[in-house]
């Protein structure tokens, strides 16, 4: 049985018919062509299917669709222009083959939000339910002080 | 989409390029086969076996048949109709697309739920049950040698690699491949020995865990079919999806876009062959994408036993060395035989051994099969050998490092196959890591209970050999330039070092190429992307394109009688009247070879030596077993590097999934070879948290006088010695020596007590 829910996509008001079981990551592929936010371990335990929900990083994968009526949803391909961010993960070539790094750059634009300049220990903890099987880590780790950096200056 | 600044930098050779999709990965854009939707597309959804070994009785298809929305269930019989023999396998023809007659592991594909809607698909898997007739199992590869449990009745080797020939149609042997090497005397001078040392080693099997799970869609008309898929070997499965049908190579198309990941799980046939048969009996598109769970029932990395025996002079020298190689391939062979054997070669190690005996064997197993794992069998070999190393040297009362260095193998010198070594810079790598390293400088442990350690290890491998690779290169009328090659850039970069390779070539650029991925109707052949063979062998490929692309420039500039600096653009204006026409260049590329002979010896083995070293300095906490890793060094010779970041970032990402593959990655089974752990929530893989506290990497200066622009492959280097570095560091803090991976806290504290 499939209803329609209404709710905010990227700034956009949108509406999908959906069904109990669907998820977020499969409503925003499926009705909206969006790919950013992809299922991979299907348990929570990754992040590559993180998406924003009324500005709160849930894991897309496990999160109902049906959940987000009425709700603001963000999800990588939000901006138009790239921000501080995945310019930092950029210069600091913080990803390999890119599955993960849509995640870790919602992740981290919240981890900057919430602190504006975060020491290597709430990096590592902020980011501790990403995994990037790449082991670009180090970089990753680099990119978020160099997004700090370019967020404050700017 | 904004695409990377455009540089006139040169040269393009040595330059950290930032990789060439950057922004499109950043802004969730790259191309993925799990992005792809095709109308009318059905999804599969697989059900797989529950006893390691049986006989199938009957497979109960009529109820998952039966819910509403299933378009059709499919199992070996209707395979059998498309395909009368469905076995593949790159060294092996004994991989049935579907289970045929018998199972061999749990987990094994049984059956295929078609839908539209990939929930309906999998609940009707749910209701498919099956009958077996269960056979006695075998799960250790020590005791597949012997065993009277045999996995395949009839061997059947492929026929592609000649030192496989003599095991047709053999029965009652788990053995798929044995490799022998004999050189000088080992027997007799172990006998003569001052010390004789051995020691037995094992590892753990894991799972590759590649974050975009295996996906494949096919889709076919009458007379063509289209496979597009994550895979690392396009024009393998181009080639072997032709065999099986029967069909001409040209009637197969394979595409491949960007992957989330391989590292060798996504080699030769995976889900090609089953998502071809199922378009062509449902006559629609048909995509399956695995699960994370149902990768580890995929393809995974061989567990091992290593015995090794070194016999060691007054002096310190190893005078002899035997290595018994035990792998643990699984139910098929994959490409288990070819890690068994160019594994083998290297067996030894690093040193200048006169005497040497090497027995490797691949057995099959019922456990989910082995391939290739980012190394092809080092890690596992260097783990046991640079154990065994450090062994001998504090048994000895030797320092570690003099002892390495005292019988270090040197450039000039012949290696256990005889091959002379030929730029491989092992001496300087040792010597750089154990400056980084601060070898000789005391730790001091912080507590009573946290010991601070230090070690080191040294490994090298032979690129596999022989293997081919192609390219073509156009430069249009506008003078701009495509690639076109049919390596896989699974995140290790490659389309950004072949667009520098041809923009050094054609004095362009490396961010204004445009990199054509595989399609096998326009890129041409490449063995694989596997075995940090690509860089190498395409590298050499893609410069003979763009010198061929350039060459036929000139030779215009020269027909038209223009000056040797007219523009390309004002060149083909001038031949054709207007903006038109292309140059297509092309180049192929594969390196000599000498196959072993009767004794397992060469004098050519490999076309380029990979060398690479790391020291570990870890914490163990006495009271927990608990190690940390405050430090890790990884010092390589990767040649020149073509793109300096990109090869530091492969080291140190190499180096981080090895350090999962030593702490604590392992697939748990369960007496009955049933796997307990195939999920993120029960394998854990390295995250932020485990990352060492400082991590450094560096490739040494170096030259590969036959490489393009004195380049080689990095892909695996990284991964080589931090398995042994950080046994050796945890004997050096707590004086515990571990021999089977994973070093686990459990493991050091149970040997602590």
């Amino acid at each position: 049985v499939r209803r329609e829910i209404r709710f905010r996509l990227n700034g956009e008001a949108v509406s999908a018919q959906v069904a109990p079981h669907e998820t977020l990551v499969e409503v925003l592929q499926e009705n909206f062509g969006l790919y950013g936010a992809r299922e991979s371990c299907g348990q929570g335990m990754c992040g590559c299917c993180t998406v924003l929900v009324n500005g709160r990083a849930v894991s897309g994968c496990l999160y109902l669709a049906t959940l987000t009526q009425d709700c603001e949803i963000q999800t990588i391909e939000g901006n138009a222009e790239p921000d501080a961010v995945q310019q930092a993960f950029v210069e600091a070539s913080a990803f390999q083959c890119g599955f993960c790094t849509p995640g870790f750059v919602l992740m981290t634009r919240q981890l900057l939000d919430e602190h504006p300049d975060p020491d290597e220990d709430t990096i590592k903890h902020y980011l501790s339910g990403n995994l990037c099987r790449c082991g670009a880590y180090p970089e990753i780790i680099e990119a978020v002080k160099l997004a700090a950096r370019k967020r404050r200056s700017a | 989409m904004k695409r990377a600044a455009q540089s006139t930098e040169t040269p393009q050779v040595g330059r950290s390029v930032p990789r060439l999709e950057s922004w499109l990965k950043v802004t969730g854009r790259a191309e993925y086969v799990h992005n792809l939707r095709l109308p009318g597309m059905l999804y599969g959804k697989i059900f797989r076996s529950a006893v390691a070994h049986g006989r199938i009785k009957r497979i109960d298809v009529a109820a998952a048949q039966a819910l509403a929305g299933v378009y059709r269930v499919i199992t070996s019989r209707e395979i059998k109709e498309v395909i009368p023999e469905p076995y593949y396998g790159p060294a092996f023809r004994d991989q049935p697309v579907l289970a045929l007659d018998k199972v061999r592991y749990v987990g094994e594909p049984v059956a295929v739920v078609l839908a539209s809607d990939p929930h309906v698909a999998e609940e009707a898997v749910h209701l498919i049950s099956a009958e077996y007739e269960e056979l006695p199992a075998v799960y250790d590869e020590v005791e597949a040698m012997t065993s009277k449990a045999i996995v395949h009745d009839v061997l059947k080797p492929a026929g592609t690699f000649p030192d496989l020939r003599h095991f047709k149609g053999r029965t009652n042997t788990n053995v798929a491949l044995d490799f022998h090497l004999r050189r000088g005397h080992p027997v007799e001078e172990m006998k003569n020995a001052f010390r004789v040392f051995e020691h037995r080693f094992r590892t753990q099997q894991v799972m590759h865990t590649p974050l975009e799970p295996l996906v494949s869609v096919a889709e076919s008309t009458e007379s063509s079919l289209t496979i597009h898929t994550a895979s690392q070997s396009p024009s393998f499965v181009r080639i072997e999806i032709a065999r099986l049908l029967g069909w001409p190579e040209n009637r197969i198309r394979v595409r491949v876009p960007f992957l989330g990941g391989g590292f060798g799980a996504k080699l030769y046939i995976k889900l090609e062959a089953l998502v071809a048969v199922l378009s062509l009996i449902a006559n629609r598109p048909v995509k399956i994408s695995l699960s994370m769970e149902e990768q580890f029932f995929t393809i995974t990395k061989h567990a091992s036993t290593f015995r090794i025996k070194s016999g060691v002079d007054k002096d310190g020298h190893i005078v002899a060395r035997e290595c018994e190689v035990w792998w643990n391939g699984g139910a098929y062979a994959d490409i288990g035989p070819r890690v068994t054997q160019k594994s083998g070669f290297t067996a030894p190690g690093p040193y200048d051994i006169e005497n040497v005996s090497i027995d490797s064997y691949a057995l099959y197993t019922n456990l989910v099969p082995a391939g290739a794992l980012r190394g092809f069998g080092i890690p596992q070999l260097v783990w046991a050998y640079e154990s065994h190393t450090d062994m001998m040297a504090r048994e000895l009362g030797l320092d570690p490092v003099e002892f390495r260095r005292k019988n270090l193998l040197r450039d000039g010198r012949p290696q256990a196959t005889g091959t002379v070594m030929r730029d491989a810079a092992i001496e300087k790598v040792l010597d750089r890591l154990v400056a980084l390293i601060d070898w000789k400088k005391p730790l001091e442990s912080p507590s009573k209970t946290l010991k601070k350690g230090r070690g080191i290890a040294v490994g090298f491998k032979a690129c596999v050999s022989p293997t081919t690779s192609l390219a073509m290169v156009t430069i249009n009328a506008d003078g701009s330039c495509i690639v076109y090659c049919s390596t896989t850039d699974m995140g290790q970069g490659s389309d950004t070092a072949m667009a520098q390779i041809a923009g050094e070539v054609l004095n362009m650029a490396a961010e204004s190429i445009t990199i054509v991925h595989s399609d096998t109707d326009v890129t041409p052949y490449d063995m694989a992307t596997l075995g940090s063979r690509s860089l190498f062998h395409m590298g050499n490929a893609v410069k003979m394109a763009a010198e061929d692309a350039l060459k036929q420039i000139n030779q215009l500039r020269t027909e038209l009688q223009l000056p040797a600096d007219c523009p390309v653009a004002d060149v083909f204006k001038k031949k054709y009247g207007m903006q038109a026409g292309n140059v297509v260049g092309t180049g192929s590329y594969i390196p000599g070879y000498t196959s072993p002979d009767a004794n397992g010896l060469t004098d050519n083995a490999t076309p380029f030596w990979m060398v690479g070293a790391s020291g570990a300095e870890i914490e163990v906490d006495t009271e927990t077993g608990r190690v940390r890793v405050t430090r890790l060094v990884n010092v390589a010779d990767v040649g020149t590097p073509i793109n300096p970041k990109i090869v530091e970032t492969q080291l140190s990402g190499a180096a981080i999934m090895q350090l999962g593959f030593t702490l604590f990655e392992k697939m748990h089974f369960d007496e009955r070879g049933q796997l307990r752990n195939a999920s993120f929530a029960e394998y854990k893989i390295p995250g932020l948290l485990d990352v060492p506290g400082e991590i450094l990497n560096e490739a040494v200066a170096a030259e590969q006088r036959t490489g393009p622009y004195g380049a080689k492959g990095v892909g695996e280097t990284g991964t080589f010695g931090v398995s042994p570095a950080i046994a050796n560091a945890i004997h050096d803090a707590v004086g515990v020596r571990l021999t089977s991976l994973p070093l686990s806290a459990e493991a050091i504290w149970e040997k602590l007590k």
